[in-house]
């Protein structure tokens, strides 16, 4: 049942050590810094960096400022706390300390994510996340907010289709995984406004690619029956310089999604339904 | 309109859907939150949201039956009008949210799924899988989002807001925010503000509710002059999974779907759950309460499930307290359609499939009925005026509050699933009421002189500078929120009894000295967490104290708010004769009671203090009336009150419902 947390614990577990790839800021240099805590029952990553920040000593006995971390639901719907642990991009909150100490005994390794500016420790900038949701047109377009009656009659088939896909939060992990999306970082020039910065680090970001939950979120608004009516413009937005075919089709997307949506289902069927928008648009000439 | 414009603080349920009903109505919208809005609180909401349907309409349902449900459940203690406004749109906003594509659960024919919540004998609840405030949230991130491309709304994500900007008469003009990457902090002028940042569960230390959820920007509000009131409403969740770091919620529609809650009868019996036998299985929700057993509503819940475990000594575990919520009886593949999400989440936190194994569960705090005091507008026909500028108005002018933060909805208690609708309704109603405010606005915040901003942006600069030079060696604020967390869980949840309640104040006041102590390990520039988290720890105090001053002064039991002391029994006598008399008692203390207590608790700050006052409650469209799930003798008290009324009734014009006067002055009668 559920005593096994009690088994770790009596095999004499009383401490471990966390190591933790730390980054004072975006320009500065990493360096690894390391944590020893007190092992209690039921913890996970998150509960390792609360007890960090307030101990806020390292195991030289070096006062240091609390590392960093983004946290917020702290059970895997919201997607802030994901970062890489012991090499593997997850998020901390569903990573139970208790686990990884049986895979990787008596120390935890923490890094941030790779593919995204680091802001400070494991704090990234996702942002380029959401704006391939701009890109995409990731929503359904209704007409507007007032009382229309209810939406389109779906089958249940239908719903257990598309729900795994909407389920998707963001997070990032397939864009971790995959070999295609490269890091891009837009620092501001010196005297530009917000508004002159955000245009030119959308522009950035268009031109490269948009990765697999982006993909998903077209298949996604693309089997809506009202999502449906521009289906033909997210298609368009999809084969655009940053789209479909920059996809090489590793896979690993799908196997480390902390949701498990059938991202590589989606993308081959983007890349069908790409094809056919092509052809049309030929033939339509 | 040109010029103006509104900051709406947060981007939960509440503030998205201001957001967008704003930028449709064509008013340039800002919004600030301290997260990426799609990773707001809301995401955690699982089971789903209320209202009346075509087919519970046919089985008898109406909006007054979801209205009346709404508050029974919460005791009486909200403004009717308001409510009864809300369950009359209920039905329009689940076909809205349908539109925007939610992906609600479908029955073979194509229609939207519902099931059972609590509180109600009809199947209202329109759901998403069990992740149903996830999907309404990405529906509406997404209009936000299409609304942010065309550049009417401007999003100021990882910022936090650190208090309005008034004017010399009291006018709210903008507000205070920090950049929590640069920590720059700046004014942005605003012709309205809306308050959107939801529940103070971090007050407790460990809830159900998420790291952003410290009560940090109501209580800036409430610092600043707003009224806060019923702080001492805190609902606590009958079912979560308890954790180290979180107490993780376990959804009302585990139950809806059939769970079961159980004890074995013998304390603590060795055996695995599956092999105690049906005849030595205690389903103590269903005895107690066989009209809706395991969906009684959530404050009944908790007080059995905390009952049988504390002072009947059942809890399934020796040295930690719970009990099971067993769903092994329901076919897999029903489970994994309607439940898979949560099923998951207790499978990734604890290691055991529940499909399988019935789950172990404790109530956690969970929902902060509470809040910042808001107005209404009463229409003739008892519901509200459309477009008025003073629905979910603060005391403050042209300053709103709307969703967890605000107090208007669910009184002592709030049902299942309600929440999600109070959200989306408080956000779609402020908008055309602040488009008329604006109308009706002379001159542009944008336009003041800057002298007011910079007074307002250099005040909160020497504070956050002061706060950084702090000596070493003062107190550590993590430590200081375990403490207060501890405080308060023992103090203010479940039980509530005056002695410790009076200890507990004492400390409260003594933690909140401390924390004007607290030492930085983090005096640096950029992305300092250390300091945000220490500035929304000291901000923790005035609500705390609020909660814990209103629960000490209020000497009755009102739904989440349960004092023994002041209880009222059920009846004892041993002929009808005497339990007649009985009932006559009971119903006269009840009357008693209901003059003496059926008021909103009102907290203002006063030079730093708390201070408590009370105001009248309209319950001028469903007279109060005993709430009597459960109790012994309920059918005789029943019997005794209906008589009781229909002889006022008989007495007075109208369909009775005369009970008290209206709190405010109504337009008509």
């Amino acid at each position: 049942m559920s005593d096994s947390h009690d088994n770790g614990h009596e095999a004499g577990r009383s401490t471990f050590e966390v190591r933790v790839l730390r980054q004072d800021s975006p320009d500065a240099p990493s360096y690894w810094e390391r944590h020893r805590l007190a092992h209690e029952p039921d913890m996970n990553v998150t509960s390792v960096l609360q007890r960090i920040a307030a101990q806020a000593e390292t195991i030289e006995g070096k006062k240091v400022a609390p590392v960093a971390y983004d946290a917020n639901c702290l059970e895997e719907v919201c997607g802030s706390c994901t970062m890489v642990i012991n090499g593997k991009v997850r998020q901390a909150c569903s990573a139970l300390v208790e686990k990884l100490l049986e895979d990787h005994p008596d120390e935890i390794e923490l890094q941030p994510m790779s593919k995204f500016p680091v802001v400070r420790d494991l704090c990234v900038n996702r942002r380029r996340l959401f704006r391939a949701l701009e890109k995409l047109e990731a929503w359904i377009p209704v007409d507007g907010y007032y009382d229309m009656g209810p939406g389109p009659r779906q089958s249940d088939t239908q719903q257990e289709l598309s729900y795994p896909l909407s389920q998707c939060m963001s997070c990032g992990c397939c864009l971790e995984a995959c070999p295609q999306y490269g890091k891009v970082e837009v620092t501001r020039h010196p005297g530009e406004t917000d508004a002159e910065f955000t245009v030119r680090e959308n522009a950035t970001y268009d031109v490269h690619f948009v990765g697999a939950h982006s993909i998903s979120q077209v298949i996604y608004y693309n089997m809506h029956p009202t999502g449906e009516l521009n289906a033909d413009s997210r298609l368009d937005d999809l084969m655009e310089p940053g789209g479909i075919q920059v996809c090489g089709n590793a896979q690993n997307c799908v196997a480390v999604c902390p949701k498990e949506i059938p991202l590589t289902t989606s993308i081959g069927r983007a890349g069908r339904e790409t094809t056919k928008r092509m052809f049309r648009k030929w033939f339509d000439q | 309109m040109a010029n103006q414009k509104v900051m709406i603080v947060g981007g939960g349920l509440a503030g998205l859907s201001a957001a967008m009903k704003l930028a449709e109505l064509g008013v340039q919208v800002e919004l600030m939150s301290l997260t990426p809005v799609k990773r707001s609180h809301s995401v955690c909401a699982q089971g789903g949201i209320n209202s009346v349907n075509d087919v519970t309409r046919q089985q008898g349902d109406s909006e007054y039956l979801h209205f009346d449900d709404t508050v029974y459940g919460g005791d009486f203690l909200q403004h009717q009008p308001p409510v009864k406004e809300m369950t009359d749109w209920a039905p329009k906003i689940i076909d809205l949210m349908d539109r925007l594509g939610v992906p609600f659960n479908r029955t073979p024919e194509g229609f939207r799924d519902q099931r059972r919540f609590g509180g109600t004998l009809f199947k209202r609840t329109a759901f998403a899988g069990a992740t149903t405030g996830q999907q309404l949230l990405y529906a509406l991130d997404d209009q936000v989002r299409r609304w942010s491309v065309e550049g009417k709304v401007k999003l100021y994500e990882t910022w936090d807001y650190l208090g309005p900007v008034l004017d010399d008469n009291g006018v709210c003009r903008g507000v205070i925010g920090q950049d929590l990457v640069t920590m720059e902090i700046r004014a942005f002028p605003a012709d309205a503000v809306v308050i959107a940042s939801g529940g103070c569960g971090l007050i407790y230390g460990r809830s159900t509710m998420s790291m952003v959820c410290t009560g940090a920007a109501a209580s800036r509000t409430f610092q600043a002059g707003a009224k806060y009131g019923n702080a001492e409403f805190i609902q606590v969740h009958p079912t979560a999974i308890p954790g180290a770091d979180k107490l993780r919620l376990m959804s009302e529609s585990a139950r809806g779907e059939g769970g079961r809650v159980w004890v074995p009868r013998k304390p603590q019996d060795p055996r695995p759950a599956k092999d105690v036998p049906e005849n030595e299985r205690y389903y103590f929700l269903e005895e107690r309460y066989p009209k809706y057993g395991n969906l009684v509503p959530r404050d009944i819940a908790t007080r059995e499930i905390f009952n049988v475990c504390t002072y009947e000594n059942l809890s399934v575990e020796k040295d930690r307290l719970a009990v099971y919520l067993d769903l092994t009886h329901i076919p897999k593949h029903t489970l994994d359609i309607k439940l898979g999400g949560i099923l998951e989440i207790y499978e990734k936190f604890q290691g055991v499939d529940p499909r399988e194994v019935p789950m172990k569960i404790f109530p956690a705090v969970h929902y902060s009925m509470g809040g910042l005091w808001v107005d209404y507008d009463r229409s003739a026909s008892g519901g509200l005026v459309p477009g008025s500028p003073k629905n979910q108005q603060t005391n403050i002018p042209n300053l709103y509050a709307i969703g967890e933060c605000d107090y208007q909805y669910h009184g002592a208690n709030r049902l299942g699933a309600n929440s999600l609708l109070s959200c989306i309704f408080s956000g779609l109603i402020t908008a055309p009421g602040i488009v008329n405010l604006l109308k009706g606005s002379k001159q542009p915040a944008e336009s003041l002189p800057s002298s007011l901003f910079d007074g307002a942006r250099k005040e909160h600069q020497a504070k956050y500078d002061r706060l950084l030079k702090r000596p070493s060696g003062g107190e550590n604020p993590y430590l200081l929120h375990q403490e207060l967390g501890h405080v308060m869980t023992k103090a203010a949840t479940v039980v509530r009894l005056n002695a410790p309640l009076t200890a507990a104040l004492a400390t409260v006041n003594e933690l909140a000295e401390r924390a004007e102590r607290c030492s930085l390990s983090d005096t640096g520039h950029w992305t300092n967490q250390n300091v945000v988290f220490t500035q929304s720890l000291k901000d923790m105090f005035p609500i705390a104290k609020a909660i814990v001053q209103g629960a000490l002064a209020r000497d009755e039991c009102r739904g989440a708010h349960f004092k023994p002391e002041f209880s009222m029994p059920g009846l004892d006598g041993a002929n009808p004769a005497e339990l007649k008399r009985q009932a006559e008692q009971w119903c006269d203390r009840f009357e008693a009671n209901t003059q003496k207590w059926l008021k909103s608790t009102i907290a203002t700050v006063n030079n730093g203090d708390v201070v408590l006052s009370y105001e009248d409650v309209d319950t001028s469209l469903i007279p109060p009336r005993p709430r009597l799930y459960g109790l012994v003798g309920a059918d005789i008290i029943e019997e005794v009150w209906k008589s009781r009324q229909a002889a006022k009734s008989a007495g007075a014009p109208g369909n009775g419902a005369t009970s008290k006067p209206a709190a405010k002055p109504a337009a008509v009668h």
